[in-house]
């Protein structure tokens, strides 16, 4: 097949592309220059604070806000009225504006709100006590997992597994600056993961036209999944900024962030999983629930991975009042891998099989990358040192420090989403692409200024990127690691049709025809002849005053970018059988995701993505009290986060080169944070020889966990 | 105040063996069981008792050798003075009560959380932000390794961690991995920098001792 013109650069032309490149952004946010929203503050500006409702589930009887109006320069706006039920505590009744920080405080302290106090649920671990509230959703049936269970030649293993709502406790907390330009226009600096898409939904719902309002994000401090849209808080006070004619900006503050702007599902599950004597995986029966808040909660995609032929799920969707769900890096996914791959890794301790070689063995149920997964099993296998350092269930060496390691596999698809950049490329030489995307800290910038120097020959440094401003052209929200495949592919279409105008407009001095031309090394020459030549700034001349301006867009034409990676992640660990305490030795990532633009900062994904599995693996939890309806945890210290000291070894490698890279650039910021959670579950069983049922493992868990198994 | 360095840490692997203590509780080096810890208030000299508040004061901060004038009320912590009333917000605002370390600044060579400090209480000391580590124009050798060895993804914790590193090294100038470890264990990042952050500190150790040494 002719090679589509805007293919990615064969391997052997590549000279930025897969290299290790640091971000662009990287000093102006180590010297603390970089603007986040947290960080504007404008003239007149006004300090938004919540009066949060204390009780899980109520009825507003009445508000009154006179005593808080009458402290100087305060204002009042009511977000829900009297009679409404409130479904999780922390949810908002008014907001207040003060001049000062501290002033709004002392607002919030005034205002006085009765309630009428109606009977809540909190916990969904133990299905047996929700009630009504739960609500089974069909079976569903593959093949003949009853026969399957029975033959007496089957091997099966029972389990229980789970995990608990967890936040995103982004640092920078969810909130805005909103401004009125003018009445009929307004400014929003928005912590965001979707630049382009709020000016639609902030006017949608205040009833203003979209191309009236501009959102601006410089930089934002971190969203996994739970920046989308403008929030309630977004809305109210555009409106709130409206009725007070000044500037608000309202950040929440740690304890509401925890509570209400992002949660994880929870998921557990009863797992039935059954396996011919050779370790042919062959039947799994699964009933799972969750809860994601008072919506409920969906199924989880098990079993995971693998698709085992005969199989039957059921699932019960669980309403709680607690804060409403959001999507948290690869949705769904890390709890999937808990409930599948730990209840695989029992199978394989009861087949006594290594793991690597269970997974080995079935990998083929994982369709048509399967031999991609036998690939990255032994890649991990080799990092990990598991053949010298893997034991059957429980280390026997004497001593109260036992070791052990664990395995996972995990899948995503990572397709580009929809992207429209310009490109410009001015007579001096300059060059701009400018797009209405965001960089959570992904490097989205940096892919962007790679993938345009690299098609046009310059250096990183002569592109000027413009993200994080909703007047550029639009492009998609960051989420389900569509990014770097949207905004990479509309700048190569971008960056080759504004590299063909230019082309077009030097080929007459170079005396050829436009197609004979390349732009390598800083010049537009002529294809193998380095001495017709034109250094970029005197190519770039002959445009005269007229700058060539391209509207790149994926999708578009020639495949950039495929959909579908997957990776395995190893896990070794020591836990102390005294203190219940799990300590991470190591862990190793191996990960694909087709082409790679920058080499470091995908590596960063996959650390960081380990880190944060390291954390929900054996930290984080929301935990909800049961007496009062409300999160116990809503702060720092006791919602923890892995410290720098708690994380262990990490080693990294991405499947690179033939095989990989023709499949294009897929995205890379969920896959890797998939697999921890199983992997430490199964690094911690192999350790102490039993299973800690419900992550995060916690001393207390574990613990228990060797008592319930008679090893205390 | 709520200086770092008087923060006791352990080690998860070490100092603990009764089990009904950790029931119920991960134990994180972030030093998250440290609560209740007291913060002291300098005493005045005795008969001179001065109440301040609950009006605003005038007081005169020392910001990167700069003195900034200003009238706040005796609660308002430095870091809000800082950021709502300088507009100096390299440092961050996060957890608000000494857990994350997002807005440490160094006061009197000692790394603390901004968001745990009056501003009143800050009067007549040397403030140093993350901004003072630009002042030349040029980038610090930490913040330089901070790019380098990608020390940050959505960069909310770095200047914080800046900052504490800054102090660490200026301490520590020949530290070894585990001492990085435990030194800038006040520093929380939800990105998941650390692997970056561990080799950043070691590398300005060795930048700084090459005769770069900034302020």
């Amino acid at each position: 097949m002719p090679k589509c013109k805007y293919d990615w650069p064969e391997a052997g032309e590549r000279h930025l592309i897969g290299k290790r490149i640091s971000r662009l952004d990287g000093p102006a946010k180590s010297s603390g220059h970089a603007k986040y929203t947290y960080d504007i503050n404008r003239p007149g500006m006004l300090f938004g604070k919540i009066v949060a409702c204390p009780y899980a589930h109520a009825k507003i009887k009445s508000i009154d806000t006179a005593e808080a109006e009458k402290l100087p320069g305060v204002k009042v706006h009511l977000v829900q009225n009297v009679g409404t039920e409130i479904q999780w505590a922390g949810d908002e009744v008014v907001y207040v504006a003060a001049p000062t920080e501290e002033l709004a405080k002392d607002a919030v302290a005034k205002v006085k709100v009765e309630y009428e106090v109606l009977p809540h649920l909190v916990h969904d671990e133990d299905l047996s006590k929700v009630g009504d509230r739960g609500k089974p959703t069909a079976e569903q049936k593959s093949g003949d997992p009853d026969t399957t269970f029975k033959d007496p030649d089957a091997v099966i293993s029972e389990g229980f597994y789970g995990t608990p709502i967890i936040t995103h406790c982004c640092l920078e907390a969810h909130g805005q600056v909103t401004e009125w330009a003018d009445a009929q226009n307004l400014k929003v600096w928005a912590t965001t993961q979707n630049v382009s898409g709020l000016p639609g939904a902030i006017g949608e719902a205040i009833g203003v036209p979209a191309t009236n309002i501009e959102i601006f994000t410089p930089y934002m401090g971190g969203g996994f999944g739970s920046k989308f849209g403008p929030d309630r808080w977004g809305i109210e006070c555009s409106k709130f900024s409206k009725e007070t004619g000044k500037p608000i900006k309202m950040m929440l503050d740690r304890d509401l962030e925890l509570i209400m702007a992002g949660s994880r599902p929870s998921h557990y599950a009863k797992v039935r999983v059954a396996a011919k004597k050779d370790g042919t995986i062959s039947a799994w029966e699964s009933d799972s629930w969750s809860t994601g808040g008072p919506a409920g909660g969906g199924k989880p995609p098990i079993p995971y991975v693998l698709d085992i032929p005969n199989q039957v799920t059921r699932h019960t969707s669980v309403a709680t009042n607690t804060g409403p769900a959001r999507a948290w890096r690869a949705p769904n996914h890390p709890q999937a891998a808990v409930l599948t791959m730990c209840a695989l890794d029992d199978l394989a301790a009861k087949l006594n099989m290594d793991p690597i070689e269970f997974f080995h063995k079935n990998a083929e149920l994982a369709g048509e990358r399967g031999e991609t997964y036998r690939q990255e099993l032994m890649k991990a296998q080799e990092l990990s040192d598991w053949k010298t350092l893997w034991h059957p269930r429980g280390d026997k060496t004497p001593g109260n420090m036992k070791r052990g390691l664990g395995v996972s596999m995990h899948t995503w698809g990572g397709r580009g989403h929809n992207s429209n950049c310009d490109v410009t490329i001015h007579p001096d030489g300059s060059v701009q692409v400018a797009l209405g995307s965001q960089d959570l800290g992904t490097g989205t910038r940096t892919v962007i200024a790679i993938t345009a120097a690299e098609t046009l020959g310059l250096p990183l440094e002569a592109i000027t990127v413009e993200i994080g401003d909703s007047k550029y052209p639009a492009s998609g929200a960051s989420g389900g690691s569509t990014t770097v495949g949207g905004v990479s592919a509309s700048t190569r279409r971008g960056t080759i049709d504004a590299r063909d105008q230019l082309f077009a407009a030097v080929a007459p001095s170079l005396g050829v025809q436009p197609d004979q031309l390349e732009a390598v090394g800083g010049k537009i020459q002529v294809k193998g002849d380095s001495s017709k030549s034109l250094i970029w700034k005197q190519a770039c001349a002959k445009l005269g005053v007229k700058s060539i301006q391209v509207r790149g867009k994926n999708p578009g034409p020639c495949t950039l970018g495929m959909s579908g990676v997957g990776g395995v992640e190893i896990a070794d660990v020591s836990v102390d059988t005294e203190t219940g305490l799990v300590k991470m030795n190591k862990m190793v990532c191996v990960q694909d995701c087709g082409l790679i633009l920058d080499m470091k900062t995908a590596e960063s994904q996959c650390y960081g993505a380990m880190i944060m599995g390291v954390t929900y693996s054996l930290f984080e939890e929301k935990i909800m009290d049961e007496a009062t309806g409300r999160m116990v945890n809503p702060n720092m210290e006791f919602y923890k986060l892995a410290g720098i000291g708690d994380i262990g070894e990490m080693v990294v490698h991405m499947m690179t080169g033939p095989g990989y890279d023709e499949r294009g650039v897929i995205g890379l910021g969920e896959p890797p944070v998939i697999s921890p959670g199983a992997a430490i579950s199964n690094a911690v069983a192999n350790a102490i020889g039993v299973r800690v049922p419900t992550i995060p493992i916690t001393p207390d868990k574990v613990l228990a966990a060797l008592e319930k198994g008679g090893m205390a | 105040m709520s200086r770092k360095k008087d923060r006791p840490r352990k080690s998860a692997a070490e100092g603990f063996s009764r089990r009904d203590f950790l029931k119920g509780a991960g134990v994180a080096v972030s030093g998250g069981l440290m609560v209740g810890e007291k913060v002291a208030v300098a005493a005045p000299p005795e008969g001179t008792t001065q109440i301040l508040g609950p009006g605003a004061v005038p007081i005169t901060l020392k910001i990167n050798g700069k003195p900034h004038r200003l009238n706040v009320e005796p609660r308002v912590t430095l870091l809000d003075a800082l950021r709502d009333r300088l507009d100096i917000t390299g440092a961050k605002k996060v957890c608000d009560r000494a857990t994350c370390g997002a807005c440490t600044v160094i006061l009197n060579g000692e790394p603390v959380y901004a968001c745990t400090v009056l501003a009143i209480e800050a009067q007549g000391k040397e403030i140093q932000t993350i901004e003072s580590l630009t002042a030349g124009g040029k980038l610090h050798p930490i913040s330089a390794a901070f790019v380098e060895h990608d020390a940050q993804q959505c960069g909310f914790c770095t200047p914080g961690f800046v900052m504490a590193v800054k102090a660490f090294l200026d301490k520590n100038p020949n530290p070894t991995m585990q001492d990085v470890e435990k030194g800038l264990g006040g520093n929380l990042c939800r990105c998941g920098t650390y692997v970056g952050v561990r080799q950043a500190v070691l590398e300005a150790a060795k930048a700084m001792k090459g005769g770069k040494a900034h302020a």
